[in-house]
């Protein structure tokens, strides 16, 4: 099953190599992670996307709290939480494509940042689940270009990951 | 940086911090070895007398030495190695050290910090290389942080689930000055050691455990790492309770015991296994229910059990076996508890139910499962040197061994009654430990006897420590069972390869009395089993001399009982049955 996992980490050099180091050596899955620093400049946040049985995604949180590194870990599956994803698409934008390319990008609530001759640039920000449905909804001919920021997660209401 | 670079009043430089430092944490020797980036270091190090510096022949037995030193005495471990090869050559002792826990400072230098990242000689990414086998690592890039990181390195390295920690130090760093103010304390928000365990889970347990009717008590090397050998030996003893140690848990409880199995595992005891196999309720203290222990987890957990796991890493617990009752803590802690609550509970063990566990335990023990063909007069049987070497040493020796047949023999068959005693690589396995490991161990106890039970094959993978032996006048007693073979491997092609001998034969041996003796060492070949004890007894009265004896044992002799890989806990192979060989030819490896 998929689990969104948030950190708390000392904002150290090499610190972001030894959550990467532990997944490869141990096996376990990325699917995405995300990292940057916090309002407190000596902390950062990462966001890890992984999937694994129940008993693999305890060891990994086990795994986690242990690298001397880290402050806090929490499973956001254990509770509501919100996930979102930045994505950017260049898309063919050429005759009767410019009309539709606008048409599905507003259905998904995307917005076009970028107009050039023959193409688009879409920002979307959604689940991944959300993204994926906007590219499974284009003619992957007309997609030039993707990149996407990996999920970042948050506890909703009181739930609350700070030192 | 500039300003660092001009010594001011009250300023020192980064090589005397370190010294400084060491001596703050009251280290009694550093293993290590010279170099480039390390000058400084070493300069410093010549000017001061609060500890002696051990000079080792490869870097990889400085780790080592160091790593046994801890193992012996309890203390922080300290090596020093310098970059690039000095670096690299420690990582199989760092890695030995991690494997097993053990508590360790290692200081490495690195190049200049204008240098890092440009493929200078000598540099590697020491921090990068040891990621993965180090409990934490540094790198230091300012004079200013040298005193509060080596805190953190010892507080680290000593704390929680104790392993080695990593201190790379540019060569530059060590050459700029800065005031010097050791912390007295040091607290990390981000890593807060465990102690105390769950009051209520610990109540569990007691209940449980007293609830028992075929109760079982498996100890590891956490066990001996916290020091809490006498907590256990009070528990079993009130509980009446059948013990086993792992490899590493051994002298944890005495082996001469009545109520010690011996050891469990891929070459553990007959009883040892069985009641592993088939108590209903386990104590597992310190230990880790690894592969070479329980065997194949699925097998193990085919009978229901109740599982009571004390550890003072959460990460252990329910890793290869779901528990019931995890306790995370430091097990001496835990254990005191449990005696306590123990001492003020009314109701006692199940006698009856106790009597008839004991029967059957004692029925597996009539299987003499460690029994071994003494009969010939003109091969010397290598258990039989083991035994020996236990009777000549009273027992009471530091015995390390390398990894291979001759370990197993050591472990089967010298009865640890400390713990500290047995010293050796049971989680990385790692062959040329064995010489390194006796002089860490001499170094910590000089009047103590220490055997070092080797193989032909590994002590020739760290031989040069006889130089070291002859420079600090160890008086190690080497005990070469020399079978000609690298033993385990040959077993396995014996059981799983039909005795294709792929590269297990040790050709061009050197002449080890002659070897030793270009030393300055005393050598002795023993080829008789009429000799063995005599030659034993004639090693160990020279209390002031290094004694390499090598042993010519038979070639053929393998270690029993075994469990084949992915078999299970009560299907082993004994060494009485007639049709052993056939039966371990029938099992896929």
């Amino acid at each position: 099953m998929k689990h969104i996992i948030s950190l708390l980490m000392e904002n150290e050099a090499g610190a972001l190599s030894r959550v990467a180091g532990l997944f490869s050596a141990r096996g376990y899955n990325i699917e995405s992670l995300t990292v940057a620093p916090t309002e407190d400049a000596t902390l950062s946040r990462m966001t890890i996307v992984t999937s694994g049985s129940d008993d693999v995604i305890e060891q990994i949180i086990k795994q986690l709290n242990k690298l001397v590194d880290v402050v806090k870990v929490l499973d956001l599956n254990d509770g509501r939480h919100i996930e979102r994803e930045l994505m950017l698409v260049k898309v063919k934008a050429t005759g009767a494509l410019r009309d539709e390319m606008k048409r599905i990008s507003d259905i998904f609530r995307g917005r076009i940042i970028d107009v050039a001759d023959g193409s688009y640039t879409i920002e979307l920000t959604g689940s991944g689940s959300k993204l994926d449905a906007f590219l499974e909804a284009l003619d992957k001919t007309v997609i030039l270009e993707t990149v996407r920021t990996g999920a970042s997660g948050i506890g909703r209401g009181d739930r609350i990951l700070k030192v | 940086m500039d300003q660092s670079n001009q010594q001011k009043v009250g300023q020192i430089s980064g090589a005397e911090i370190i010294m400084r430092c060491l001596h703050e944490e009251k280290v009694k020797f550093v293993f290590g070895y010279p170099g480039g980036a390390v000058l400084h270091i070493y300069d410093a190090l010549f000017k001061q007398k609060d500890f002696k510096h051990i000079l080792v022949r490869h870097e990889q037995a400085a780790v080592h030495a160091a790593d046994a030193f801890s193992r012996a005495t309890g203390e922080v471990g300290v090596a020093l190695v310098t970059s690039g090869p000095g670096a690299t050559n420690a990582v199989t002792g760092i890695a030995t050290a991690y494997m097993d826990s053990i508590p360790m400072v290692v200081i490495s230098g690195q190049v200049p910090t204008a240098a890092i990242g440009m493929d200078a000689f000598q540099e590697v990414d020491m921090v990068g290389v040891t990621r993965p086998c180090v409990k934490h690592n540094f790198l230091i890039k300012d004079v200013r942080d040298i005193a509060m990181t080596m805190k953190k390195a010892f507080y680290i390295a000593a704390s929680g689930r104790p392993g080695p920690v990593v201190v790379d130090i540019p060569k530059d760093i060590t050459a700029e000055f800065a005031e010097y103010n050791y912390p007295k304390s040091v607290e990390m928000r981000s890593y807060t050691p465990v102690i105390k365990g769950h009051s209520g889970q610990i109540k569990k347990a007691v209940k449980i455990l007293l609830d028992a009717k075929r109760p079982m008590i498996y100890s590891g090397g956490g066990l001996v790492l916290g020091d809490a050998s006498n907590e256990l030996v009070k528990l079993a003893r009130t509980l009446g309770y059948p013990v086993t140690n792992t490899l590493m848990g051994l002298g944890g409880y005495p082996a001469t015991d009545k109520q010690n199995l011996g050891m469990l595992g891929m070459h553990g005891t007959y009883e040892a296994n069985n009641a592993m196999q088939e108590c209903d309720v386990l104590l597992a203290v310190g230990a880790r229910f690894d592969d070479r222990v329980i065997g194949n987890p699925e097998h193990f957990l085919s009978v229901p059990r109740t599982i009571i796991h004390i550890d003072v890493d959460p990460s252990s617990i329910s890793k290869r076996v779901k528990v019931d009752v995890p306790i995370v803590g430091h097990v001496q802690s835990v254990l005191s508890e449990m005696n306590e609550l123990l001492a003020s509970e009314s109701k006692k063990p199940d006698a009856s139910a106790l009597k008839s566990w004991w029967a059957r335990i004692d029925d597996w023990r009539t299987k003499k499962s460690l029994s071994y063909d003494d009969s010939s007069t003109s091969i010397i049987k290598p258990q039989y040197v083991i035994e020996k070497l236990w009777e000549v040493t009273k027992g009471d020796a530091y015995v390390t061994s390398d990894v291979g047949q001759h370990q197993m023999w050591a472990a089967q068959y010298y009865k640890f009654d400390k713990p500290r005693r047995w010293i050796n690589s049971g989680g990385l396995g790692t062959m040329g430990v064995g010489l390194p490991y006796a002089m860490g161990c001499q170094l910590a106890d000089p009047k103590a006897q220490v055997a070092c039970v080797t193989g032909e094959g590994s002590i020739q993978m760290n031989i040069q420590e006889l130089s070291t032996c002859k420079q600090f006048h160890l008086p190690i007693k080497v005990i070469l069972l020399n079978n000609r073979y690298l033993g385990m491997v040959r077993q396995w092609q014996e059981f799983f390869y039909e005795n294709r001998y792929s590269e297990s034969y040790m050709d061009s041996l050197p002449d080890f009395v002659k070897l030793a003796e270009s030393y300055g060492h005393v050598g002795m070949d023993i080829e008789k089993p009429a000799d063995v004890e005599g030659a034993l007894k004639e090693a160990f009265a020279m209390k002031d001399r290094f004694v390499f004896m090598n042993f010519l044992t038979d070639q053929k002799e393998n270690v029993f009982p075994m469990i084949p890989n992915g078999k299970g806990l009560s299907e082993m192979i004994l060494g009485s049955d007639p049709n052993k060989d056939d039966a371990a030819n029938e099992i896929e490896g």
